[in-house]
């Protein structure tokens, strides 16, 4: 073997050399980043100062708000997810195997539609406060006070009910993944239930909790549908009105750089926080032990699990269904059907695609530590905290460049033109949702990776393994459910994925999400909710099969 | 659990291997429609689009000129960013032609240099000057105003007529409107801005923000909606939102919110009632310009101006053109005559003016 076995040391940049692997990650980085250097660009070309006149007027209320919404829906999906997945591992109650992929549903429920259908069941003519007003013997809104659904309380329960299952689903692998020895080790050692969860099971998650609960806060900064439709003035809703009310797009790709640096700054701070931890197991030899739970603590633990599937999947699909069975011809047609197979397609090869990609990189990153190779990977995966606008516009600046480069090459030596290649084509949309997904890919893979130990890979190089073979012969049996999790969460995001297609699409080319979009931007989702009731709908097949897989994983 | 050992174990490599054919067929399908992407026609077959506006607004009168003309149209409908991919994809972009739902955008694309200069004498015959550009980079199609929603029953007649007066201290926690940030409000203060002034504007806009019942919220639609349930007695929307709602046999309730409102044209005295445009414009790089200028004259046509405009309850540009029943009902009223461009100009001021008195806190 030409390379020393020691896998693991830290390589500085002076020790750094080459190698194949190295070179792929950054190959991979530089194409999932370009997207990102170009919005860096962008902010770095010269524009009206925008800073003085917002640091004098709106940015503290867009800070203040933005980071409110962030802690608040951060701490909701935590606690909600983590604590279901704890539920869903650890124990066994009525309804458990129901649970363990119905916790995910929500997931598959865009955020603005969710927003869309609480406020018709929560607004003055809703039936919530009709029957109040019944009851009560109000005659009209000014003679009683209902709480605002279109405020950054509401927006913040909102994004809650539908972003949970990310933290659901990595904390839950985590928590199978984790040995039986070592908790036995805790209840002997006399912890309860409980202790045993704080000291040892939630610790030993922490690096797959802090990636879902990442995910999330990143989904948060991301997004404009929810906000805007909630009147709420966040950092992004700031950006957005930089670029197009004061036609400044520098001014706006300044504001968003500001926020990609906030938001590597808070990851750093955490690996800085577990700085020296290792989080691999022991493999289990047996299969995970599992506690009952009966009587009033069944019952207890059944609604838990119960409430955000009811409220972040069972309320949405119902609204919309009725909506769909008065509105459906709207949407009844051909195009419908079309724009459900370009969706399933785009979110499917993107899937595949990210999570090779991020399986790639995790893995080259944790066979060369070094620092540039990290750095290169995480900016890699800092789309995700982008809005969505912005980075299609990241998109299409290097895309357009290499295809007018092409074309000016052709012209110039061949004397034809070859005109726009990619740009406006579904590789363009693809291109686009992997500068948006690595994130989700290479955090899956990543934190996957940080529980598999060492030695074990130690060992196949002492017997003479190639790092492809390890990473075909151990790493990716043993990451199966991490990395069907990734596809997972790739796959529904791209179902959802609005703003990338519709600014990097081909002509004539609709999604579920674009068709729904152009009457929900005007506040009519009732017409297009057979469309949005696809979306969802189109989610929970994917949902259900590769949870059951995931589990099936663990069972082997 | 529910099934016995052995067979779960079978349904989970089912499901997966499932899986696995489906994505692999499913890739096999785009890769299909990246490579046998239909080959572009020649000029005067096909035309491309860039839209503003919503596919459901325009595809019918594009499917009409289609079947008059043989030109095919093709569509891109996007609200973020279509400014950027023009600029990006420079003289090799395939967009013919724009569409737009307001003026703020042909503003930026004049500002940006993408827009071709165009000579029609149809299109001078059937669009008077003031909605469209005076070096032919812009037309407008249809106008819309923005009016005063006004309840039936707690507002007297006369008690409001102008923008002014959604100002006067004697409206206070009456008023309801959507986000400052919204280009159609934003166009309301760019044009007060180019009337009065800056110093007059943001005393005005200060006045309106004190009035407000609520927060900055909702469309247009909502206002009145606001106004039905009691929550302000004066909202502000373009007209076309009241057409929707009277006709909305779908959402019966809607008839209702319309119901409870009059329609004020503000201004009716003096300057007349801020209008805006949808318009088009074609762009420099084209290579179908032919083509392109054909659709916009199509558009601005006797035939196209009655049923684009009947479709979203617009006013057709074209002098003359029959209105729908319903916009006929609201009334003749003056518009402001202040050329768009102008007023546009003002639209970074106007947006800045939101942020800086808290319009939407």
């Amino acid at each position: 073997m030409r390379q020393p076995v020691g896998l693991f040391s830290s390589y500085t940049w002076a020790r750094w050399r080459p190698d194949g692997w190295s070179l792929g990650v950054f190959a991979i980085a530089a194409f999932t980043a370009a997207p990102i250097l170009a919005v860096v660009v962008l902010a770095l070309t010269s524009s009206p100062d925008i800073w003085a006149h917002l640091a004098a007027t709106v940015l503290p209320h867009y800070i203040h708000s933005t980071l409110v919404l962030m802690t608040g829906v951060g701490v909701g999906a935590f606690i909600i997810g983590t604590g279901t997945a704890w539920l869903t591992s650890a124990y066994t109650f009525p309804g458990k195997a129901v649970f363990e992929w119905a916790l995910l549903l929500p997931m598959a429920v865009p955020a603005y539609i969710i927003a869309y259908v609480y406020t018709d069941l929560l607004d003055y003519a809703g039936p919530v406060q009709s029957v109040l007003r019944e009851v009560m013997g109000y005659r009209n809104a000014r003679d009683y006070s209902f709480p605002e659904i279109r405020s950054l309380g509401g927006a913040t329960a909102m994004m809650t009910l539908v972003l949970y299952p990310y933290v659901y689903l990595l904390a839950r692998s985590a928590f199978l993944d984790q040995s039986n020895a070592v908790l036995e080790a805790g209840r002997v050692l006399g912890c309860g239930p409980w202790r045993n969860f704080f000291t040892i099971a939630l610790p030993m998650a922490r690096p797959a909790i802090v990636v879902g609960v990442s995910l999330v806060m990143m989904e948060v900064l991301n997004d404009f549908g929810t906000v805007d439709f909630f009147a709420v003035q966040t950092f992004t809703a700031g950006i957005y009105d930089v670029w197009l009310n004061m036609n400044n797009p520098a001014g706006a790709a300044q504001l968003a750089t500001a926020m990609m640096v906030f938001v590597l700054l808070l990851l750093a701070a955490e690996r800085i926080g577990r700085k020296n931890k290792r989080f691999d197991n022991v493999r289990r030899s047996q299969p995970r032990s599992k506690t009952r739970l009966t009587g009033v603590r069944g019952i207890i633990v059944f609604a838990a699990c119960l409430a955000p599937v009811a409220l972040g999947f069972g309320v949405p699909v119902w609204v919309l269904g009725k909506y769909a069975l008065r509105f459906y011809e709207t949407s009844l047609n051909l195009s419908l059907l079309t724009s459900a197979l370009n969706s399933l397609m785009l979110s499917g090869i993107a899937a595949f695609a990210a999570v090779a990609l991020g399986l790639f990189m995790a893995y080259g990153v944790r066979l060369n530590g070094g620092r540039a190779i990290k750095s290169a990977a995480r900016l890699a995966s800092i789309g995700y905290a982008v809005p969505g606008a912005v980075l299609a516009v990241g998109v299409l600046l290097p895309l357009a460049r290499f295809d007018n480069a092409i074309d000016a090459a052709a012209r110039e030596y061949l004397g034809f033109s070859t005109g726009l290649l990619m740009s406006g084509t579904i590789f363009a949309v693809l291109y686009g949702f992997l500068a948006r997904f690595m994130a989700l890919s290479f955090g899956s893979a990543e934190s996957g990776l940080a529980r598999i130990t060492p030695s074990m890979e130690g060992a196949a190089r002492t017997l003479g393994a190639s790092r492809w073979s390890v990473l075909r012969r151990i790493h990716i049996p043993l990451l199966r459910g991490s990395l069907l999790t990734a596809v997972l969460l790739v796959f529904v995001d791209g179902m959802k994925e609005l703003p990338m297609t519709m600014l990097l699409r081909p002509f004539n080319f609709e999604t579920l999400a674009t068709f729904v979009h152009q009457y929900a931007s005007d506040e009519m989702l009732e017409e297009s909710s057979l469309a949005a009731l696809g979306i969802v709908v189109a989610g929970i097949a994917p949902v259900i099969a590769l949870s059951l897989s995931i589990s099936g994983s663990r069972r082997q | 659990m529910l099934m016995p050992m052995r067979i779960r174990h079978i349904f989970y490599k089912k499901a997966d291997t499932a899986m696995k054919t489906t994505l692999i067929a499913l890739s096999f399908v785009a890769l299909q429609a990246v490579i046998l992407a239909p080959p572009a026609l020649a000029d005067g077959k096909e035309v491309n689009l860039y839209s503003y506006r919503q596919a459901f607004l325009i595809q019918p009168i594009l499917d009409r000129f289609t079947e008059q003309s043989g030109i095919r149209v093709n569509v891109v409908f996007a609200k973020k960013g279509m400014l950027e991919r023009i600029r990006a994809e420079g003289a090799n972009s395939p967009a013919d032609a724009v569409l737009t739902a307001d003026i703020g955008r042909l503003s930026d694309m004049v500002e940006a240099g993408v827009l071709a200069p165009v000579k029609s004498a149809i299109l001078e015959q059937n669009i008077p000057a003031r909605y469209r550009h005076p070096g032919g980079l812009w037309f407008g199609l249809t106008t819309r105003a923005r009016v005063l929603l006004v309840s039936k029953e707690r507002v007297k007649p006369g008690m409001v007529t102008s923008y002014e007066d959604l100002a006067n201290p004697e409206l206070k926690g009456k008023i309801c409107i959507r986000s400052g940030k919204h280009l159609y409000n934003i166009s309301l203060i760019a044009s007060v801005i180019a009337h009065k002034g800056p110093a007059a504007a943001e005393k005005w806009l200060r006045g309106l923000k004190a009035n407000l019942a609520r927060k900055p919220q909702g469309n247009d639609r909502a206002q009145a909606k606001a106004v039905y349930e009691g929550v302000c007695d004066v909202g502000i929307s373009n007209t076309y939102y009241m057409g929707k709602m009277q006709t909305n046999e779908k959402k019966p309730q809607q008839k209702k919110w319309a119901a409870a409102v009059n329609i004020v044209f503000p201004n009716q005295a003096d300057r007349g009632t801020h209008v805006n445009i949808s318009g088009a414009a074609v762009l420099k790089g084209s290579r179908r310009k032919a083509a392109a200028i054909k659709l916009i004259e199509f558009l601005s046509g006797d035939f196209a101006q009655k049923i684009y405009a009947r479709q979203n309850f617009e006013y057709p540009v074209k002098p003359g053109v029959e209105l729908h029943p319903i916009v006929k009902s609201w009334g003749a009223f003056k518009a402001d005559t202040m050329n768009l461009a102008r007023v546009s100009s003002y639209r970074r001021e106007a947006s800045k003016m939101v942020d800086k008195i808290g319009f939407n806190y």
